[in-house]
């Protein structure tokens, strides 16, 4: 698998989704400067967490503009499967490859915790080495997490298939009390309707280490390797 | 002509300190001279009130890279690797204007360490608010706490452990400390001592603007009735700039265009220049015009004094520009040559083609005034008091453990990143944060300590109990304690009552210091902590840092099903100034408990074995609120209940739970380690006493009081989230 990291002034996960990536595909990926237009030849591009453009104006709303975006978009078009985590996710959705928006969370402030996550759907690229329906610890760290749509767009998501992953109990219960931000549906991440492209506020990479208490997240790095090496 | 009285007085200088200016100039200063003898000479920058009690501490050890006097402290952690730190104060602009004050105060530490070439790794942070009762307390904690949050998440470091509690002697004045520490590579260390004349002095960063004009004048003054007013004093942070100077300055400092670098923090251009200049015995010539500005018409005194944030001045190896220059604009930052080093000895600065400012450096810097202020020692307290028993032991642990100083602060820490970078093993909540150092299985522990009520009631015993406590701490973390940084928080220094506050914890730390090896290496002061009249809980917060050798040592608090418990550690049931007393008993009477720094050393040193043989299960040092509050903290992170067995007691049940003595700890064990344990301690002098077994999902304290797991966890997450969401008219009640 070729996987390249897009690094954006403000970009503060890009090194922490490198070393987990890394683990996973015996050999770090290439980190991409955002001024750039050109990519080179990849199987996996992510889009990682922090503030790019210092989140100025909106969450990722400069950053769907930055130079390398319109490659970036093309090559999605293209089918190159493309990551978004946190910050990635808020710039897919501004970018026009995942629908809806983050909105600023429910509670009005940031949230650093552990939360259990129900996969939805586990016969995707990202997701296959998941089960249906199985829960898993990662955290998240965010203040715009809150997922909205409008309802044609919801109902889309879950005729399609494309809800990722759901905020819920240690149990599996999608509640309102399991929810960090607010989110529709208790949605933590998306897919677009094909299943190349996922966007999710947890961080997967911050949990793939067992000395970090946690490999929950390395498996969503593994069903990649797993499925375009 | 003289300088008017009413100006002079405006900069906070004293008649003798302006007299002291014309001494050395052989004349009067113009404006922009004299704001420059302000800031250079205010408490926050001269530490005139405080440098020559300094001097007492110790600041050497064989693994101690860089002591006091550079940005932050180096110390060695072995593999060609230094760990920087230092922890510094920000409590009148947070006072101020809470969101702004305590982001900017995370920011300007940052670069402390960053400008030293060390990657930051970690942030720890001391705040201390008023009565939750006062009307501006829950304003201010939310604004402080979202402002710490602001910057660190932003520019990327884990803010991961740190200390708060609240008394009604904050009320007029915060305490708001943040300390960092860096990794740096030994071979890529930076330092602050210009050398070279003909090396061009570069501006890198952002554009300078009027926000904190005189902020640091401010920081050096009590407040009264309307500091409001002070709020423009207060500077503007933007931690996505920090994060691109950080970024870019790492990027520079990879090659060894580099002389000399330092952060513009409190005042400025002016400050960073002088003291790089002086550190070098060199002089300057400085072209203001050259510098970035965010706004138009600034005039030299605005620029010299500005303290814009996120902004650092280079001295580079002549020849070296373009390299800077390219580093620089890949990450969209200004780089602008401002100057020059010269041999004169003299700041020179010009403004629009004319010299604005002429001035000896070495007298300015060297000669800053340095006072031996009038102090009286504190008066010691009664040793015993009348401590009456609590209604019921359970009622008194929940009590204690719903009480704003005991309570879960998860509130706060749910709001800070204290994940990002990926390398958190320990995260907050315990005895102290454990950090990986990237990609090794060697790890930073990390705390912040410090009991105000101990130091207000006798400062020397506080002053070495906030050592003790780090220096216990770090040991309860399986670490190795190596070194401290400090920010001393007190009233204003021209009242000898809180000049002897001072004088009293500085001897006091000094001597826990020398007797644990615990060298003191980098530090700041903040006096003037008072608003009519009024001063702050002497608060000599420490910041301390050990080294995990090996992470499979690192250990946890969470007792676990089967584990016996041993208290290491003598308990005489001291109650004095603890939070018994003051939560329980409502008084705040009484000595604190005293400081064996022999027994602490031993039983720390034995602790210490006890994790090198693998002989723990689980660890925890023994703080607020005794014995009994350690061990539910422990059952509550390991969800596991404990049967408390005491042993044969010559001291009231209460006191032994409640007592807050030194130099303890809980370690949990299985029981055949257990049992060599005591042993061990035995022959090592150590009071070690078995005192219960963890099973079960309750608390049960000699089948008397039991209190289930659920009630405990409710007691302790409850409080602070709640105060925080009431509204005060409810609170207030």
């Amino acid at each position: 698998m070729r996987a390249g990291v897009i690094v954006f002034p403000g970009s503060n996960c890009d090194r922490d989704v490198a070393v987990a990536l890394g683990r996973s595909m015996g050999r770090p990926p290439v980190m991409i400067w955002h001024g750039t237009s050109a990519l080179p030849d990849l199987d996996l591009i992510v889009l990682p967490g922090g503030f790019a453009y210092g989140d100025y104006l909106r969450p990722g709303a400069i950053a769907a503009h930055a130079p390398i975006m319109p490659a970036v978009v093309a090559a999605a078009h293209a089918g190159v499967r493309v990551l978004g985590i946190c910050n990635g996710f808020q710039i897919l959705t501004e970018a026009g490859l995942l629908p809806g928006a983050l909105l600023r969370n429910a509670g009005l402030r940031f949230v650093c915790r552990d939360i259990h996550l129900r996969v939805e759907n586990s016969y995707t690229p990202f997701t296959q080495l998941y089960e249906d329906d199985e829960v898993i610890r990662i955290p998240v760290a965010h203040h715009d997490g809150n997922y909205f749509a409008d309802n044609a767009t919801l109902a889309a998501l879950e005729d399609n298939d494309q809800v990722a992953f759901r905020y819920c109990e240690p149990g599996g219960e999608v509640s309102a009390a399991a929810n960090p931000n607010g989110s529709l549906a208790n949605i933590a991440g998306i897919f677009n309707r094909d299943k190349t492209i996922l966007g999710l506020m947890p961080h997967p990479e911050r949990l793939a280490d067992p000395a970090l208490g946690s490999e929950d997240g390395s498996r969503l790095f593994d069903s990649l390797v797993a499925t375009l090496s | 002509m003289s300088v008017a009285p009413a100006a002079i007085a405006q900069h906070g200088l004293s008649p003798a300190e302006y007299a002291e200016i014309e001494t050395i100039l052989g004349r009067a200063p113009n404006h922009v001279e004299l704001g420059v003898f302000s800031v250079m000479w205010s408490e926050h920058c001269s530490y005139k009130s405080s440098k020559r009690w300094l001097r007492l501490f110790p600041t050497a050890a064989p693994w101690v890279i860089c002591g006091p006097g550079e940005n932050a402290g180096i110390v060695d952690i072995g593999d060609g690797q230094a760990a920087v730190f230092k922890m510094e104060s920000h409590n009148h602009p947070s006072f101020i204007e809470p969101y702004q004050g305590a982001a900017t105060g995370v920011g300007g530490i940052l670069r402390d360490v960053f400008t030293m070439g060390a990657r930051p790794v970690a942030i720890l942070n001391a705040l201390r608010f008023g009565s939750p009762k006062h009307p501006r307390t829950r304003y201010l904690a939310a604004g402080v706490v979202a402002g710490i949050g602001g910057y660190g998440n932003c520019i990327g470091v884990p803010t991961v452990g740190g200390e708060c509690t609240f008394h009604p002697s904050y009320d007029g004045n915060i305490i708001v400390n943040a300390m960092t520490v860096g990794v740096v590579e030994r071979a890529r260390i930076h330092y602050a001592r210009a050398a070279g004349p003909g090396n061009p002095v570069v501006y890198v960063g952002a554009k300078t603007g009027r926000d904190g004009i005189h902020g640091a004048t401010m920081a050096s003054a009590e407040f009264d009735a309307d500091s409001e007013r002070k709020r423009p004093t207060v500077q503007v942070g933007d931690p996505f700039t920090e994060k691109l100077l950080l970024e870019a300055c790492l990027e520079l400092m990879a090659s060894d265009a580099i002389v000399a670098i330092q952060d513009m923090g409190a005042a400025g251009l002016t400050s960073s220049a002088f003291e790089m200049a002086s550190r070098g015995g060199l002089g300057i010539a400085l072209d203001l015009d050259a510098v970035p500005q965010r706004e138009t018409g600034m005039s030299a005194y605005e620029i010299m004094l500005s303290e814009s944030q996120e902004r650092m001045l280079i001295v580079l190896k002549a020849g070296r520009e373009p390299e800077a220059r390219a580093i620089f604009a890949k990450w969209e930052l200004d780089c602008a040559v401002i100057g020059t080093l010269t041999e004169s000895g003299r700041m020179v600065i010009r403004h629009g083609g004319v010299v604005v400012a002429d001035l000896p450096i070495a007298p300015l810097v060297a000669a800053a005034p340095a006072y031996d202020r009038a102090w009286i020692a504190t008066p010691p307290r009664a040793a015993t008091v009348n401590a009456p028993p609590p209604p019921s032991i359970r009622a008194a642990l929940l009590t204690l453990l719903a009480s704003p100083d005991l309570c879960s602060k998860r509130w706060i820490w749910e709001q800070y990143d204290h994940m990002v970078m990926a390398d958190t093993v320990r995260r907050p909540g315990g005895d102290a944060a454990v950090v990986r150092l990237h990609g090794s299985g060697k790890a930073l522990a990390l705390t912040a300590d410090c009991t105000p009520r101990y130091c207000a009631a006798d400062p020397v015993m506080g002053g070495r109990q906030a050592v003790a406590e780090a220096w216990r701490n770090l040991i309860a973390a399986g670490a190795r304690p190596l070194a401290i940084t400090d920010c001393l928080n007190f009233g204003s220094p021209e009242r000898p009552e809180i000049m002897g506050q001072f004088v009293g914890a500085i001897e006091g730390m000094a001597e826990a210091c020398r007797a644990l090896d615990f060298p003191i290496v980098s530090g700041n002061v903040s006096f003037y902590n008072e608003t009519t009249g009024s001063a702050v809980q002497p608060t000599p917060n420490v910041g301390g840092v050990g080294l995990i050798a090996d992470l499979a040592r690192a250990t946890t608090v969470a007792l676990a099903v089967g584990d016996e418990v041993v208290l290491i550690g003598a308990n005489a049931g001291h109650l004095g100034a603890s939070l018994y007393l003051r939560e329980i008993a409502g008084s705040e009477a009484g000595a604190p408990p005293p400081v064996d720094l022999a027994a602490e050393r031993r039983n720390g040193a034995f602790v210490a074995q006890c994790i090198t043989e693998g002989w723990l299960a689980a660890c925890h040092d023994i703080a607020d609120g005794g014995l009994l509050v350690a061990l539910a903290e422990m059952a509550l992170a390991g969800d596991t209940g404990v049967t408390v067995v005491p042993p044969r007691l010559e001291i009231p049940l209460f006191a032994w739970l409640f007592g807050e003595d030194q130099g303890r700890y809980l370690v949990a064990a299985t029981s055949a380690n257990a049992e060599r344990i005591v042993a061990s301690a035995a022959a090592a002098g150590v009071p070690a006493v078995g005192i219960g077994q963890a099973a079960g999902k309750d608390l049960t304290v000699s089948d008397a009081d039991t209190i289930s797991l659920s009630e405990l966890r409710t007691a302790h997450e409850r409080w602070l989230p709640e105060y925080m969401a009431a509204t005060p008219e409810a609170s207030e009640g």
